[in-house]
């Protein structure tokens, strides 16, 4: 990846959101509502899975627990906006709910990513996926946010160009972490954690920056949710969802964002182009997994990660 | 005193269900080192066969809730399950042997998320609850004010006999010498002549019929079931295992017996209840941020 | 000779128990060239692990360049100055030769998250410097050719080269080398002992070598250290060494009556 030209990109990419927002969301050009959300679903799936992506992929820690943050995330950043205005009349508070959001995800993934620092391999997934529930249970019990019965009402602020900037944004930002020399750090972690200490890596700080980072997009996601469905409920992100956004990761090529986003896209369409076999949908669904795995476990494309010197 | 006693008596008859379903989690994790997400689909499979095989054997032996009749249900369901658990094996996993092990985990999801949602088709058992046969008939005792019943005794019973044959299995028998064997060094058992696929083979069928039994005994202790009455206590026996250090046979029968009785006090303490689908995680966190290779797991120092 | 770059004093450590390095007393002093030998399962690679960080010692203290590090983690310690190798080679095997390298150069480099971000006019320049210091580095090893490749691509012989050359791309005072002629034939291992060489003098650094391999030792180092069963038996010159009784009936013994060492 040539940088600056990256800024540029990132640029380009949020205009283009912006715009391709402008029109889907103008009246008389508008796109039907099912595809505008359709699309909204793609943009936040991209988001989560690239997250994922720099700790499952670039870092090498098995996360099961991404749906955790996203929770945290959606839930915060929907009380703030419901605290700001509860008729839903101040869209210039969204930027704060969801920057609310994805800070105390973030928080979240500070407390997931210190066992990381003992764990490994099944135990971390285990333990990561054990954070996912009690975050779940933790909001089923809680009062303020509807407990079991759920979160209405949430104020519908999330458009089109919210969500694809955001996206933009998170490729970004993980794909210039990862391409510098800082970001080998990441990578050394993935391959050799000892041999990376050696080097003088600090590999636990590595790590857990991983994990905040990867919750602070994750918990974005989830505020850009809430504000897309309108309605959250906590058994929206129970471990099933963070598994689902794991499928992305490894269909994508773990570690490769391109491939990752790509698989993002392809496996929220995939469902929704199934729902003409609305029964057999989610059996045909697990037997794609399964023969995907089969056919192709490096991931659905195979394109090289960049290789080699200058970046 | 009494409360203490009452929810030991549940804690027990949990975590012994917990214990056997951990068990197969912890044998495959041994010789395959993943996690068999299938595993706890297994366990509502071997439930419904137990449903449909009651009314044919109820008319085979001219009546229902006989002895004979539940162990005759339980055999057939569990010699069903096993193969089931080694076809599954033979076609989901085998092909990925040599692939990395997070490619057979999203495997083992996707054949888990199959199971299910065939298993919640309208033409297969339906998402709804089905009412689960008397298989025995039920006694209730009272000592004091203890109340249990006969399945509250026959579930720790009928787990403790199945622990005695599975040590008897893996410690006495030429297989479970070859079990620990692969478990130990695949590529050196194979060396000497074990056949790893037939190992690997038996290890499956052996978890997945202890997995219908405890399914079974999980089904006469619950309202009913329906195709996803196993996810629960599959992920309570996975933590089970992993509590115990997972790959550890008695490690899984300690972690199962300690997380039913901590989950049943701590869930029987009125401000936690509402708590109580987190507790287990809490007391797994909890454990390992202490333990990082379970209560009976050795921990590996990496090799530098 | 001024104070010693790394002092070792009754370093001793146990696993259960089992003493695997007992007392160990030593000194390297800059700019050395000290072997470490002993038999198989002797605890060479175990004070190793100690020296690096990766194992705290039971009881005894190291010191590097003065400062007491029992405590501190393996990348603080390469921070201080102290680069390994590894006996099984532990390349980061998902990247190019160039990004091993570069990885390596990490430590050095004064910006973090953010700039990385922001990409700005430093980073850039940072950037290039670490881009030339890793070109720099390949060729002087004849690395640059293969600098796009994957590490675990290149032949035997190079990646134990680029393990080293990693390993000096963190600017060490002290370099380890475990066993770095392990796998290597005759003329490999004759490049290897230049290589070592070259090493030292071109960098200034003191080198301390595991090895097998005879010939290089006691070809290259100018001190030996020889352990058994995790005790210094002996310390001195290479000729010193080999006419060391003890010496002999522990190791060179078996060493000398094969070609081939029948541990190595």
């Amino acid at each position: 990846m040539s940088l600056p030209g990256a800024k540029r990109w990132l640029l380009l990419g949020i205009a283009l959101a912006a715009v391709a927002s402008h029109f889907a969301h103008s009246p008389e050009l508008g796109l039907n509502r099912y595809y505008l959300g359709v699309a909204v679903d793609v943009g936040i799936a991209i988001i989560l899975a690239v997250s994922l992506n720099l700790i499952n992929g670039h870092t090498g820690q098995f996360s099961l627990g991404h749906a955790g943050f996203m929770a945290v995330g959606g839930y915060t950043a929907a009380k703030i906006s419901l605290l700001i205005s509860p008729a839903g009349e101040a869209a210039w508070g969204f930027p704060l709910a969801l920057l609310g959001g994805g800070l105390l995800a973030a928080l979240a993934g500070l407390l997931v990513g210190i066992p990381s620092l003992r764990l490994r391999g099944d135990y971390l997934a285990i333990v990561t996926l054990g954070f996912g529930e009690i975050i779940r249970v933790a909001v089923q019990n809680m009062e303020s946010v509807g407990a079991a019965s759920g979160l209405k009402g949430i104020p519908k602020y999330t458009t089109l160009g919210w969500t694809f900037g955001l996206a933009a944004i998170t490729i970004y930002v993980i794909t210039a972490l990862v391409n510098s020399t800082y970001g080998r750090g990441f990578i050394a972690v993935h391959d050799d954690e000892v041999a990376a200490e050696s080097m003088g890596i600090p590999t636990t700080r590595y790590k857990v920056t991983a994990f905040v980072t990867g919750a602070f997009f994750a918990g974005i996601a989830g505020g850009l949710y809430a504000h897309h469905k309108q309605f959250l409920s906590p058994t929206g992100f129970d471990f099933l969802k963070s598994i689902d956004i794991v499928v992305m990761v490894i269909l994508g090529g773990m570690g490769r964002t391109a491939g990752v986003a790509a698989a993002a896209v392809i496996l929220t369409l995939l469902p929704e182009s199934l729902r003409a076999f609305s029964e057999y949908r989610m059996i045909i669904y697990s037997l794609l997994i399964i023969l995907l795995m089969m056919l192709r476990p490096q991931g659905l494309f195979t394109f090289q990660r960049k290789q080699g010197g200058a970046s | 005193m009494d409360w203490l006693l009452q929810q030991l008596i549940n804690g027990l008859g949990l975590g012994s269900i917990y214990a056997l379903i951990a068990l197969g989690y912890t044998m495959v994790y041994g010789v395959l080192r993943f996690i068999n997400f299938a595993h706890s689909d297994i366990l509502m499979l071997g439930a419904f066969a137990a449903l449909y095989l009651e009314p044919h054997v109820s008319r085979m032996l001219g009546g229902p809730q006989s002895i004979l009749g539940a162990i005759l249900i339980a055999a057939v369901a569990a010699g069903l399950c096993a193969l089931l658990g080694i076809l599954i094996e033979f076609l989901a996993y085998r092909p990925l042997r040599q692939r990395p092990r997070l490619a057979v985990l999203i495997t083992a999801i996707g054949v888990s998320l199959l199971i299910e949602f065939t298993a919640q088709h309208e033409k297969v058992f339906s998402a709804k609850t089905q009412f689960f046969p008397r298989l025995l008939p039920e006694h209730s005792f009272q000592l004091g004010q203890v109340y249990f019943s006969s399945t509250d005794l026959l579930v720790p019973a009928v787990t403790a006999a199945m622990l005695a044959a599975m040590w008897f299995i893996v410690q006495k028998t030429r297989t479970g010498t070859a079990m620990r064997a692969v478990s130990f060094n695949q590529q050196a058992a194979s060396l000497m002549g074990v056949n790893v696929n037939r190992i690997i083979s038996f290890t499956f069928g052996l978890g997945s019929a202890l997995a219908a039994i405890a399914g079974i005994l999980y089904a006469m202790k619950a309202p009913g079931i329906e195709p996803l009455m196993g996810v629960q206590p599959g992920l309570r026996a996975f933590i089970a295992a992993v509590l115990g250090g997972i790959g550890n046979l008695p490690g899984a029968v300690v972690g199962g017996l300690v997380l039913g009785i901590l989950e049943t006090f701590l869930g029987g303490i009125p401000w936690l209840s509402s708590y109580r689908d987190g507790i287990a995680f809490a007391i797994l966190i909890l454990i390992l941020l202490f333990k990082p290779a379970g209560l009976l797991g050795k921990a590996t120092v990496e090799k530098v | 000779m001024s104070a010693p770059l790394l002092q070792l004093d009754a370093a001793t450590i146990q696993f259960g128990g089992l003493t695997a390095v007992s007392a160990f007393t030593t000194a390297v002093a800059d700019n050395e060239l000290v072997g470490l030998i002993g038999p198989n399962g002797a605890g060479k690679t175990t004070a190793f692990n100690l020296i690096t960080g990766v194992y705290q010692p039971t009881s005894g203290s190291i010191r590097f360049a003065g400062q007491p590090t029992v405590g501190l983690k393996p990348n603080q310690l390469t921070r201080l100055g102290i680069a390994r190798t590894f006996q099984n080679i532990r390349l980061f095997h998902s990247m190019s030769v160039f990004d091993n390298i570069r990885a390596a150069t990490q430590l050095h480099r004064r910006h973090g998250i953010l700039d990385a971000l922001w990409r700005g006019r430093a980073h850039r320049a940072g950037e290039r410097e670490v881009e030339a210091r890793v070109m720099e580095l390949l060729e002087i090893f004849s690395l640059d050719k293969q600098r796009g490749e994957l590490a675990k691509s290149l032949p035997y012989g190079d990646q134990r080269r680029l393990e080293i050359v990693r390993a000096l791309a963190t600017k060490p005072r002290l370099l380890l080398l475990d066993e770095p002629a392990a796998g290597m034939n005759p003329t490999e291992k004759d490049d290897l002992m230049r290589l070592i060489r070259f090493v030292k003098d071109r960098y200034q650094i003191a080198v301390l070598l595991v090895e097998h391999d005879m010939k290089v030792v006691m070809g290259i180092c100018e001190r030996i250290a020889v352990l058994e069963y995790g005790r210094k038996i002996a310390e001195g010159s290479p000729q010193e060494i080999q006419r060391h009784p003890q010496v002999i009936e522990a190791y060179l013994g078996a060493a000398a009556s094969g070609k081939e060492s029948p541990d190595a």
